[in-house]
């Protein structure tokens, strides 16, 4: 930033700058926006070239960013919702608050093709079990083994939490109607549910569980920024559930020029290369220098299970209802 | 003794109308959460089972937090010894702490691999696990101990010295101490202390679900929060939240018949000598009721000061901000909560028996879900005004309404004791007006005040729910701000924070408890 904008910042504190500039307004989950998310570094990329004043709003998780949108109507000031994942695209899509994209993403790094007309991929992963490899020398291969074992998991509420949801759907998408059975074999390995990701994961990490529902990049956490590489995910022959992130264009919005214009720089090094050391996932569109040298490192699995949009929203609610009662004997 | 219904007057009558204002909130909020829906689904099996859970655990946790309370109480009540004050303290910290610090300290000491199993293991004993239901109201057991132990030692600490020393006088011994003196205090106190300890429980959502193990363990709050976010299903939301006041607002009126009004008479505010205890197995007695709680309330506490130690002086800036920012809402929340609460327990002792139905009304704000307060409001302030400039006067308000049933169940009985012992002599003598609460009210109020202001302020340094929806960047609250450490795997640093919420709330809580005990001894 050149100097002069600085104090002018400083000076007017932000509201002056604020009317000479158009305000594109993007909401997205909590942790997105924090100092420790990708949030303040997109923002400053973006602010470098769209001559605009870009403001992320974080409101609580991704199940809720919809909720959100939803109460607020045509009324909000949402130019762009950012953070909502497959699994919950279909509801989204069927409030009609958004406009198409119209962008033809080309060379996408993301495990299925990209088709949807409303929303776009910014970074992904595999939901999965991770574990101290100190603690657990020899992880289970699948689920029936995990059912078999004695180890401990901490896993999500799939009615308050995406990956908790996600954890339902990959045993939905991997065993289909043996679902209800498989979870009934996992009830006595599973410690405990959690309300959100991160009572899950403090649990993990003060030693409770063997395992937690996480993501695959989850390590390259440990190894970048603690130094620790004792964290892995176990990888499972049935295949790994895919969590894709989005976003979309709000159908009401005053700057759609704008917008678009965020939504493309969405897949641009800009925004893509920051994702890996803020957000521990796979950016959707591999920056020009490629991925931290830990990533290279980390498990991968085989095969790739997702729901469509309108599968995963099809089922959702019988899913999470066969988890229930499995885990309610 | 009673006393009948007298002038409101205008601070009684200030009093009723904030009274009112809680259960108006709450109506303007569900009605805003109704008004916006669509059709919903109605309620599901789930959600009732949810609800007899809720009920079930609120019921069990109630009874045995009292049932411990009582003992603990009658032991600090019988004894002095040299800490017993910053005991008195530390024991009320656990019910200040935020659900999630809570939650770690207690997995820290009774978890999978916590201390008690440590020490089972190296016994040769086999494991416990904190998970199940068990762990649900164990975990209920450790907030509320410490608050029904308070609000009974108030109980305690009004009976005048003189009727301890005229019972020494006549042989009693402790047995006929408790029949004479003892019994009846508890017979008022118990009541209102059981029927807040129940209502807190039946709003409990991450604790349930965390250490309930799984589904089996869903609380009707874990119902709204799955309506509100997942399903934008907002009348099944609503009626949840209406099903869980009407509970509440029947256990209220059931609960409130027996509180009665102070039968016990005046003193002269002497030390409390209790010649009836001195026996020495009565010492040993109180002596492990004593030191069973505090290890029980204490060790968790340790737990999380020593997993918070190492990261502490690393904090980032952001964390200090977000401290400035939450005492601003506690400073602002106690103000309301004490202006608050004068103006009610005046209220409440002017109207005589009616008055029980404010506090009734104001007891409505613990049961009512914060999630759906938080949307109400947020549906209304909406069109008019950005919500995230509202973030921190909301959570301030919504606070401030949430605690005041705590501080009306330690002011009250103490409002009416003052009332009906000296009421009539001040009458005689002519003192009315603010003269009256200055002279004679307030000091002899001031005890249950500051304990009261300090739960107001410690209180609203905790998370209490509302402000997510509202919540910036730039508004985190100190505890918002744990849980964004935690999200960002940060949990050293979330540790840390933790503990600075921890020290900063009980030195807030203490500061304000001990200025309203002044030299007075609790």
């Amino acid at each position: 930033m050149k100097p002069y904008l600085l104090l002018a910042g400083l000076l007017a504190s932000g509201a002056a700058s604020a009317q000479d500039m158009p305000v594109l307004t993007v909401y997205t989950y909590e942790s997105f926006n924090t100092e420790w998310g990708p949030g303040p570094r997109i923002e400053e990329n973006f602010e470098a070239v769209c001559g605009c004043d870009l403001q992320f709003v974080g409101v609580g998780d991704g199940a809720s960013l919809v909720a959100r949108l939803r109460l607020e109507g045509a009324r909000t000031e949402a130019d762009i919702v950012l953070g909502i994942d497959t699994n919950l695209t279909a509801a989204a899509a069927e409030t009609g608050l958004f406009a198409p994209h119209g962008i033809d993403p080309e060379g996408l790094d993301i495990p299925v093709e990209w088709t949807d007309p409303v929303f776009l991929p910014y970074d992904w992963s595999y939901f999965a079990f991770v574990y101290d490899t100190s603690v657990v020398p020899e992880p289970p291969a699948n689920f029936r083994e995990l059912a078999e074992s004695d180890l401990q998991i901490v896993i999500q509420d799939p009615r308050s939490s995406t990956p908790g949801l996600g954890l339902v759907l990959w045993i939905k998408a991997a065993y289909g109607d043996e679902a209800p059975a498989i979870w009934e074999g996992l009830a006595d390995n599973v410690l405990t549910v959690t309300k959100s990701w991160s009572e899950a994961y403090g649990l993990f990490m003060e030693n409770e569980a063997d395992m937690v529902t996480s993501w695959t990049t989850s390590p390259a956490y440990h190894v970048i920024a603690e130094e620790d590489d004792s964290k892995d995910a176990a990888i499972f022959e049935e295949g790994h559930y895919v969590q894709i992130e989005v976003a979309g264009k709000v159908a009401s919005t005053e700057e759609p020029e704008l917008a678009d214009a965020f939504l493309e720089f969405m897949l641009s090094d800009g925004f893509q290369g920051v994702i890996p050391t803020s957000q521990w996932m796979y950016p959707a569109n591999t920056p020009e220098g490629g991925l931290p040298e830990a990533y290279s490192n980390l498990s991968t699995p085989e095969t790739a299970l997702l729901f469509s949009p309108e599968e995963a929203a099809a089922l959702r609610d019988a899913a999470v209802a066969e988890w229930q009662s499995a885990l309610s004997r | 003794m009673a006393i009948g219904a007298q002038p409101l007057g205008p601070g009684g009558r200030a009093g009723v109308a904030a009274a009112l204002a809680v259960p108006a909130l709450i109506a303007v909020t569900a009605g805003a959460v109704l008004w916006q829906a669509g059709p919903g689904r109605g309620l599901s099996p789930a959600d009732w089972s949810a609800v007899r859970f809720t009920l079930w655990q609120a019921a069990v946790s109630a009874v045995l937090s009292i049932g411990l309370a009582v003992p603990l109480a009658r032991a600090l009540a019988r004894r002095r010894f040299r800490g017993r004050a910053l005991l008195v303290t530390l024991l009320g910290a656990p019910f200040l702490l935020p659900t999630i610090v809570a939650v770690f300290g207690l997995v820290a000491v009774f978890g999978r691999s916590g201390a008690l199993n440590a020490v089972l293991g190296w016994l040769g004993l086999p494991e416990v696990t904190i998970y199940g239901a068990h762990g649900v109201i164990l975990a209920h057991v450790f907030y509320n101990l410490p608050l029904a132990t308070r609000l009974i030692l108030q109980g305690w600490a009004a009976i005048p010295a003189e009727r301890f020393r005229l019972a020494a006088t006549l042989g009693m011994d402790a047995a006929a101490v408790n029949r004479h003196l003892e019994r009846p205090m508890l017979m008022r106190v118990v009541p209102g202390a059981a029927l807040l300890v129940f209502v807190i429980c039946t709003t409990s959502f991450a604790i349930a679900l965390t250490l309930g193990g799984g589904p089996r363990a869903t609380t009707v709050e874990l119902a709204i929060y799955q309506a509100l976010r997942f399903d934008f299903d907002l009348t099944r939301a609503a009626v949840l939240s209406l099903v869980q006041l009407a509970i509440t607002g029947v256990a209220a009126l059931l609960a409130l018949r027996w509180v009665g009004e102070t039968g016990i008479g005046a003193g002269l505010d002497r030390p409390v000598r209790r010649f009836d205890a001195r026996g020495p197995g009565l010492r040993l007695l109180d002596g492990a009721v004593i030191m069973l709680a505090t290890l029980f309330l204490v060790l968790p506490m340790v737990a999380v000061a020593l997993r918070g130690l190492p990261a502490f002086i690393d904090l980032p800036a952001s964390v200090w901000t977000a401290l400035l920012r939450s005492l601003a809402v506690a400073a602002a929340s106690t103000a309301l909560v004490v202006a608050g609460v004068l103006a009610i327990s005046l209220a409440v002792v002017r109207l005589g028996r009616r008055g029980h139905v404010l506090e009734g009304a104001a007891l409505l704000a613990v049961a009512a879900s914060p999630l759906v307060i938080g949307t109400g409001l947020f549906i209304i302030v909406h069109p008019f005004v950005d919500p995230g400039r509202l973030a921190l006067p909301v959570t301030a308000l919504v606070n401030a309404v949430m605690t005041m049933p705590f501080a009306l169940r330690a002011v009250i009985p103490a409002t009416q004791a003052a009332e009906a012992e000296f009421g009539r002599l001040a009458d005689s003598v002519g003192l009315a007006g603010w003269t009256r609460l200055r002279l004679l009210v307030l000091p002899r109020i001031s005890r249950p005040l500051g304990f009261a202001a300090g739960l107001a302020a410690a209180l609203s340094m905790g998370d209490l729910g509302v402000i997510a929806l509202f919540a910036d960047p730039e508004t985190a609250t100190l505890p918002l701000q744990v849980y964004r450490l935690m999200g960002a795997y940060r949990m050293d640093d979330a540790a840390a924070a933790a503990l600075l919420l921890l020290v900063v709330t009980l030195a807030l809580f203490r500061a304000f408890d001990r200025g309203g005990r002044g030299h007075v001894e609790v």
